[in-house]
């Protein structure tokens, strides 16, 4: 048993993934090939934010007209339930791979399926949304004159915020999270370091852990500060 | 007769993914088609321990995540003050992506199915404690007056009162994370914590059939699970079934 133990391998350390995060090294299995290092940790940081704004874009642009509309219109909150719940039931990793399969890799292939992922929070989260809007304050708005289009815009939307926010950073941590599997698809993100433990040692995989794990906090905080900037100072007084 | 252009691509796309490809597969994984029934009716026992394994990783974690969010949402529900520390700590746990999770555990535990548990727990603790606390803040302020008035103790509020209201919500909370934890626990297998992942990784991205069952199969599951709660809420709350709209 003491021998097992002895003879397993040598598991990451934190301080050795710092070390690999800042000071480039030469990986021990491919010969030679420096790794880690700022400038890679900076360069897979880029591409994985890069791929994570195209799908989230590409998200909101199909799955939010979608949802405003039906939430407006009161209809298709079956459509909308079912989208929903069918989306968490979708297996990141093999819908990655089916796509990339499908149809191949690349940035653009995955962009694609990433945004599958946010299409059902944010179809979701803007249908409640702007279907929870208070009845009387639409049918004040209608009274006063808007047009459909208007009551969206000026009375729906912004007491929708809180949600449709919620929607937004959903759909963002779901994308961001699965695009760290995106080197399966041939698009190097930090998921690179994790997923090629061959390649960058465990110290690389503890150090490609804590980088996306920093990264989806990030972004977690930033779009909840957003958030709070974004809704109108009457609904902040009012916590319903 | 298969085509060497595709092995080619496989062993290009999939580098490092293919750890068996042994001759029987390869017709089927070299091919365009979408999907072999001939591989699959053959091969479908292969899921089969990557199904149970799977089912045991979900089943354990839920299970974990349960009993720790639902202690956690008694205490807050107790000391009001817990409440923002405990969303704030939970949500940061669901926050980080699951990939990530397995392998910050990399010092601690090493590889494998304790490892995945642990992170896939977690990830379910946010969803069923904040389920929780919302099932208790809709039990209407009534009811429990006219509990309290009828003599009962807190502990009695609790459970004969509060509990049974917010079963609906903790139900909702135990019914989205067991759906998104079988979704989840296929990254498993890239902590070697085994589950449907598995055979998806060890397949690589061209094998589409191998892709279609392996991620069929735990869609089917999720599915089920997800109804299954369904049901047996409806069957703990025939009340609601009389007040729905």
């Amino acid at each position: 048993m003491i021998g097992a133990l002895a003879s397993s391998p040598p598991l990451a350390s934190i301080g050795g993934a710092l070390e690999f995060i800042f000071t480039p090294q030469t990986s021990n299995v491919t010969g030679g090939k420096t790794v880690g290092g700022i400038d890679q940790v900076i360069e897979l940081t880029l591409n994985q934010l890069e791929l994570t704004v195209l799908a989230l874009a590409l998200s909101v642009v199909i799955a939010m007209p979608i949802g405003l509309y039906l939430g407006h219109r009161g209809t298709g909150e079956l459509f909308a339930t079912v989208i929903g719940n069918a989306g968490r039931a979708i297996p990141e990793l093999a819908l990655i791979a089916f796509m990339a399969a499908l149809i191949g890799v690349g940035v653009l292939n995955l962009t694609l399926a990433l945004a599958i992922l946010g299409i059902p929070p944010l179809l979701t989260n803007s249908f409640v949304g702007i279907h929870q809007v208070d009845r009387s304050a639409v049918d004040a708005a209608r009274g006063m004159g808007m047009t459909e289009f208007e009551i969206l815009r000026k009375v729906e939307i912004p007491l929708a915020i809180p949600t449709l926010f919620a929607g937004i950073r959903s759909a963002t941590i779901a994308i961001v999270a699965t695009a760290t599997i995106a080197p399966i698809a041939g698009v190097l993100t930090l998921g690179d370091f994790i997923i090629n433990q061959n390649v960058y040692g465990d110290n690389g995989v503890l150090a490609g852990a804590i980088l996306v794990a920093l990264l989806a906090l990030t972004l977690e905080f930033s779009l909840a500060a957003l958030q709070r900037r974004l809704t109108s100072k009457g609904l902040k007084l009012n916590p319903a | 007769m298969a085509n060497p252009a595709l092995i080619a691509a496989v062993g290009e796309v999939g580098k490092g993914f293919i750890h068996e490809r042994t001759s029987e597969t390869l017709p089927c994984q070299a091919t365009d088609k979408l999907f072999c029934w001939g591989w699959a009716s053959e091969h479908i026992n292969r899921y089969e321990t990557p199904t149970l394994q799977h089912l045991e990783l979900v089943a354990i974690s839920v299970l974990i995540g349960f009993v720790i969010a639902f202690a956690l949402a008694l205490l807050a529900h107790r000391h009001h003050w817990l409440q923002p520390p405990l969303l704030a700590g939970t949500g940061v746990l669901y926050t980080i992506p699951s990939v990530a999770f397995f392998f910050l555990l990399l010092p601690l535990t090493g590889r494998g199915e304790d490892t995945a548990i642990i992170a896939l727990s977690a990830y379910t603790l946010q969803i069923i404690f904040r389920n929780t606390m919302i099932g208790f803040a809709n039990v209407p302020r009534a009811v429990v007056d006219a509990a309290r008035g009828m003599g009962q103790t807190d502990r009695q509020v609790l459970w004969r009162v509060e509990l049974p209201l917010a079963l609906p919500e903790i139900f909702a909370g135990l019914q989205v994370a067991t759906v998104s934890t079988v979704a989840i626990a296929t990254l498993a297998a890239f902590a070697g914590g085994g589950g449907l992942g598995e055979p998806i990784l060890k397949g690589g991205i061209s094998f589409k059939t191998n892709l279609i069952l392996a991620g069929g199969i735990t869609f089917l599951i999720a599915v089920s699970f997800g109804l299954i709660l369904f049901a047996l809420q409806r069957l703990l709350t025939p009340w609601r079934r009389v007040t729905q709209t």
